[in-house]
């Protein structure tokens, strides 16, 4: 009864309050064999991967959210919950519970693992960043704090080398023997009087078996008397943003031109191998040259995450929260609204499913309403290009970027106006006499643990690259079958897109979108540009290389520059700000919210002020003589 | 204690406290109403974070406006919170009274 193949595989969990290095340690154990989906029904992530123990079992690892109680405050938490109950029916129950607990921050921890021992699973303790516990010099008595718990303890630094083989070897040893329930389940939601007698119990088991620190961590305290000063912090947080800025718009530029001069290649190999008419013109011009347009961003998305998560992993977004909780406040939002508003700097569709971290169901819904504001990765190719082409590429006193800065007004842009439209929202329409609470551990600081952010970087990465191989993909064979069809009849004069069905939806958009300056082929490029904001250069390119031939399409921004009025280009940027131009974004609105009224009032309240700000900066412009 | 202090040391709300305040916490007493939710479940919450009766705390750090939120070191865990959840937080003064 002990070979692997007769246990079949095992299923373990990952519990643990938040910043408990879980996620590091499953990532550690699980390497690139995990999967990130949701759970069904719900917006949840589920993340779980497989790992093979020394001997050869197969154990499928599940990573829970991060939770202080089973109480379920959120829907992560009740997710949380409802798998260590054994109570959602998609999910296998899990014949033990790995309890993840921070070794240098144990009080609240044990706790936890108190109120998991009444759930009636198998539990271990896993002490997890036991290297930084023994750099401060804690003793801890594993025995005693084993016997105390009656829990079995092991340790972990899922960060180092080697630091999850005592791990495997234990997970080993149990998968290999019975895993039978240890008892019946008698949890319930905890009153506050359990709450307190489990703290309690929590204390005098560390008083036995857990020592003071030798060396106590004082490098966080005095970290942060500088990056929370009141002045200083808030002066620091501005610059992170500013380099994370221009970082995006400066570092990822080689690697660009290479990937575009890449799909250039492509497509001229293309054209030289298939013999001329539609098929030729549908593989250069709709597939290679479409789908190069969008992954030619894959190196500023990843820069941006790369920030996001070296952030995250340093623990400075907390601090930020910290800073931010009163500004924000002040406009309706709440401070842990600031980690989903600035995930939405990458994308909006991970900073909307992020707002689950806050559980007042006003303050989420606000935060959705404004997360789409937030400049996304997908409006840095329409920024980029407007930009390099209209934006003369000087330096400010020698060392600041004139395109950096304009592009630093547009995400100032986005980011004034979410606070002004969360501030009108909050008081106008989602009025309540009361905010509710915040409340956030601020962890100590910690080096980023780079194994860990590079397979982040990669789960987004690949995200982006099916996104780009699929609907992005789709949509650019429709808009090259909207601006090729119909053929323009025998004879004709001109470019043949002007015959064509993308052609006749531009010209009838036209009267709508004039007063703000824009031209047919934009009102053409806006229609594929639903599909995601990205898209819309694309879609340009085509509409232009289609129209004037093989040396438009070289260079997008130069057709651009000798085709639109200044005016109509800072038209474009103020309407790109706004614009609800992303499908994805507004269905995962629908989804999070669970009513189209909300998916409904979003993509209204955007529309109209993209159409105004357009309309405003165009006429403004024109005025000034950039008409 | 040390005998340099008082009989009975002032008890004060922690969301009263200034940064550098140290104290024992000797009372968790939510008030019903501005927080949005019910008593019991703030209490619960402060609770969950560490802030039980008799933890020592001390507030290291205020926000940039008004000095809100305050951060307070628990042990040796440090948490974010309003001023207005600490006022259910009552602590007595560890400080040496000047």
């Amino acid at each position: 009864m002990s070979t692997a193949t007769e246990i079949g595989a095992r299923h373990f969990a990952l519990v643990g309050t938040p910043n408990s290095g879980k996620t590091a340690l499953f990532n550690a154990l699980t390497g690139s064999r995990q999967k990130v989906a949701n759970y069904p029904g719900v917006t949840v992530e589920r993340k779980a991967g497989v790992l093979t123990t020394p001997s050869g079992h197969s154990v499928h690892l599940i990573d829970l959210p991060g939770t202080y109680s089973l109480r379920g405050r959120s829907p992560d938490e009740e997710i949380t919950r409802d798998v260590v109950l054994g109570r959602l029916a998609s999910e296998t129950a899990p014949d033990l519970l790995l309890c993840v607990a921070d070794a240098t921050n144990l009080r609240v921890a044990l706790r936890l693992v108190i109120e998991l021992k009444r759930v009636g699973r198998r539990l271990m303790l896993v002490l997890n960043m036991i290297d930084i516990a023994r750099r401060r010099g804690i003793e801890i008595d594993l025995d005693r704090l084993s016997a105390e718990l009656g829990v079995p303890v092991v340790t972990s630094a899922a960060v180092r080398r080697g630091g999850t083989e005592e791990l495997l070897r234990r997970m080993d040893e149990l998968a290999a023997g019975r895993l039978d329930p240890s008892g019946e389940n008698t949890w319930k939601p905890p009153t506050t009087a359990e709450l307190r007698a489990a703290q309690r119990e929590a204390d005098r088991v560390i008083a036995a078996a857990v020592g003071a620190p030798a060396r106590p961590d004082t490098i966080s305290a005095r970290v942060d008397a500088v990056l929370l000063h009141p002045a200083a912090g808030l002066l620091i947080l501005l610059c992170v943003l500013f380099v994370m800025f221009q970082a995006v718009f400066a570092w990822a530029r080689p690697v660009m031109d290479l990937i575009s001069s890449g799909f250039d290649a492509l497509g001229v190999a293309a054209h030289d191998i298939l013999p001329a008419g539609l098929l030729q013109s549908f593989i250069q011009n709709g597939v290679i040259a479409g789908v190069g347009n969008v992954i030619v961003f894959l190196p500023q998305i990843l820069i941006l995450f790369l920030f996001i998560l070296l952030l995250e992993d340093l623990g400075y977004m907390a601090r930020a929260a910290f800073l931010m909780d009163r500004i924000m406040g002040g406009a309706g939002l709440h401070g842990r609204a600031f980690i989903p508003l600035l995930s939405s700097f990458a994308c909006a569709i991970p900073g909307i499913m992020a707002t689950r971290v806050i559980d007042n169901r006003h303050d989420r819904l606000t935060t959705i309403l404004v997360a789409p504001l937030m400049t996304c990765s997908a409006r840095i190719p329409v920024y980029t290009l407007i930009i390099s082409a209209f934006i003369p590429a000087t330096y400010l006193w020698g060392w600041v970027s004139l395109q950096g800065l304009v592009m630093f007004g547009l995400y100032a842009a986005g980011i004034v106006s979410a606070l002004g439209v969360s501030f009108v929202a909050k008081h106008f329409f989602l009025r309540e006499n009361y905010t509710p609470p915040f409340m956030l551990e601020l962890p100590a600081y910690k080096l980023p643990n780079m194994r860990s952010v590079a397979i982040g970087l990669y789960t987004r990465a690949k995200m982006f690259l099916r996104r780009a191989g699929t609907t992005i993909f789709f949509m650019m064979v429709l808009i090259w079958f909207l601006a090729s069809f119909p053929r323009p009849p025998e004879g004709a004069e001109g470019p043949a897109i002007n015959f064509s069905l993308a052609a006749m939806i531009g010209y009838a958009l036209q009267p709508v979108l004039a007063p703000v300056g824009f031209n047919w082929q934009i009102s053409v490029a806006l229609i594929p540009g639903m599909a995601a904001r990205e898209v819309a250069v694309a879609a340009l390119g085509t509409v232009y290389a289609i129209e004037g031939g093989k040396e438009a399409a070289e260079q997008i921004g130069q057709a651009l520059a000798s085709k639109w009025s200044l005016a109509t280009a800072l038209a474009m940027l103020a309407w790109y700000i706004f614009a609800p131009q992303c499908a994805s974004t507004l269905a995962v609105i629908r989804r999070e919210t669970g009513s189209w009224r909300w998916m409904a009032i979003t993509f209204g309240y955007m529309l109209a002020l993209a159409y105004l700000a357009a309309f405003v900066t165009y006429n403004v412009a024109v005025a000034l003589g950039a008409g | 204690m040390t005998d340099t202090a008082p009989l009975v040391a002032p008890c004060i709300r922690l969301g009263q406290a200034n940064r550098g305040f140290c104290g024992r916490i000797n009372a968790i007493q939510v008030h019903d109403g501005a927080h949005g939710l019910a008593a019991p479940e703030i209490e619960s919450r402060l609770l969950e974070l560490g802030f039980v009766e008799g933890a020592e705390i001390k507030v290291l750090h205020e926000g940039p406006i008004g000095g809100d939120p305050i951060a307070v070191r628990i042990n040796d865990t440090t948490i974010a919170l309003r001023r207005r959840e600490a006022m259910a937080i009552m602590v007595t003064s560890l400080n040496r009274p000047a």
